[in-house]
Parts: structure tokens; sequence; C-alpha cells
């Protein structure tokens, strides 16, 4: 009955499997898209720490680290690039987005 | 030993139905409570595991500042739910496959089915059992020192990011009355001052 590695990859993967679910079925949505990832990137982070704790080797958190730093800098851009297309469109669409297409 | 496990399960359980609930939610801001509820729970699970100091990053980081952030925008923006769902159904058989298979993958490559799960196996039984220095300490310890460069570039990252927020969202509303103190302490001094000569009894 002890939890090894194998229990925290399985949650990783179950939620990397969810982000990737989320992202195919709000295809309209970009908020729950961002939140998808969001949720993809705390799976890579679970994968990170379970592999650093269970070999012994802080790098692994370090990395975890890193990519939170990523992470919050993403969902900033990336929220303030919606707000300013809101502005523009008022509507926040994905499939809308083709003003640049050629 | 039976406690940990069975704190496992149920934070594991928590975090993978709040993910789910965060796809299929119909409301975004639902999603987004739901998001706080996982990465509450996935700090949980670092906790169980002894990394504690990236376990309250997760809370102080995810909780305190993304997901603040999100709530805040999706509550800011006046968006039309109703529309956002559509095709919601249609996209549904084709990414449930896509998220099927790659699901299967993943297991695959971790050795849960079929091949050898030798490997993991392996890792799993080098974890040391006595931890000399808490894991702040040791975090720390490799972080200033060995990978300082990687630090402060993480650093200059969240500076880029927060410059490219604010300009991203700044605008200038015309009609707008503003001060411009630059301008104003430019000013020479003949043109801010005259000097008037005023007769007795006249006024200016």
């Amino acid at each position: 009955m002890t939890i090894g590695l194998g229990h925290y990859l399985f949650v990783a993967a179950v939620l990397f499997t969810l982000g990737i679910l989320g992202i195919f079925l709000n295809r309209k949505n970009v908020i729950v898209i961002l939140m998808c990832v969001e949720l993809m990137l705390l799976a890579v982070n679970i994968n990170l720490v379970a592999f650093s704790v269970f070999q012994g080797n802080v790098v692994g958190q370090i990395f975890a680290m890193l990519v939170l730093t990523v992470a919050a800098a993403e969902a900033a851009i990336g929220l303030a690039i919606l707000v300013v297309y809101f502005r523009n469109r008022g509507t926040i669409e994905v499939e809308d987005i083709n003003a640049m297409k050629g | 030993m039976l406690l940990q496990a069975l704190a496992f399960y149920v934070f594991a359980f928590v975090v993978m139905a709040s993910a789910a609930m965060v796809v299929v939610s119909r409301n975004p801001v639902y999603s987004v409570l739901f998001l706080i509820l996982a990465f509450f729970n996935a700090a949980a699970l670092f906790l169980l595991i002894g990394a504690e100091f990236i376990a309250m990053i997760l809370i102080i980081v995810y909780v305190g500042a993304v997901a603040v952030l999100f709530l805040f925008v999706v509550m800011m923006l006046d968006i039309n739910l109703a529309k956002l769902r559509e095709g919601f159904l249609k996209y549904l058989p084709v990414g449930a496959m896509i998220g099927f298979v790659l699901f299967l993958e993943i297991l695959f490559g971790l050795g849960v089915l079929g091949g050898n799960s030798t490997s993991l196996a392996g890792i799993g039984k080098a974890m040391p059992q006595v931890i000399a220095v808490d894991n702040t300490r040791a975090i720390g310890r490799v972080l200033y020192t060995q990978y300082f460069y990687l630090f402060q570039v993480a650093g200059l990252v969240l500076l880029v990011a927060m410059i490219g927020a604010i300009v991203l969202t700044l605008r200038r509303r015309p009609g707008l009355r503003r001060q411009r103190i630059s301008e104003q302490l430019y000013r020479p001094k003949d043109e801010a001052v005259t000097v008037v000569k005023v007769p007795t009894r006249g006024g200016v």
C-alpha cells in the first residue's frame, strides 16, 4: 500500500490528457483553453517533482519552479492579449481570430 | 503508511475530478474555481511527497496570482456563454478519441500496460530514506549557486511579461485631460510670467 513514483506519474498523465481534451472540446473559448494549458503545465510539474523526489535529486524541483515562472508569465501575457482583443472585437471567439490571414 | 496512501488517493481523486470539471464546466467562472481546487490539491500531493517549497510556491503563484488573474478577466469580460459552448458536442468524439489514444500512449510509455516496468521500479527504490537537510534549504543551496543564472533569467522573463502586459493593455483615451508634468516643468519663464505695468487706480 505504499505510494510510489508510478502513482504520481499516473495522476500527471490523467491531468495532461484532460488538458488536451479540454483544448479540443472548448475550441471557441480562449479562457478555458488557457486554463487547460495551465493544467498541462501542472501535470508537467507533478512529473518533475515526482521524479526529483524519488531520485533524491533536487534539480527537478528547481526546474519545476522555472516552469511555474514561465506559466505565470504566459498567463499574464495571454490574458492581456485577450483583454485587448475583446476591447477591439467585443467577443473572444477563437474562430473569429483570422485578421492576419493573407 | 496506510494514512499516507489514503490521503494520496483522496487528493489525487480530487485533482483529477476538478480538472475534469474545468474542462466540462458550463460557466468559465466555475472553471476557474475548479482550477483553484485542482491547484490546492496538487499542492497537497507535493506536500505528501515531501516537496514543501514547491507546494507553497504553487499555492502562492498559481492560486494567488494566476487563478485570480483568470477570475478577474473572466468576470471583467462580458462574454456570451451560450455562443461559446457551441460545438462542444461536435468536437467531443474526436477530442475523446485523441485524448484516449494519448493516454494509452503515456501509459505504454510508463510501462504500466504491456512493456517492462522495471525502470520505474528501479527509480522508486533509489529514494533515500534519510533526508539530511530540509527541502527548502536543499533547493536554496542548489538554486543560488549552480543555477543562479537560470534564476536571474527567470526574473527577466517575469519582468518582460510584466512590461508586455502593461504595454498591451495601456490605452490613451482621446478627450481625456491629464497632467503633463514634463511640459509644465520645461515651460520657459517668459511664457509663464508677464510683467504688467499697472497704472494707479486703473486696474489691469
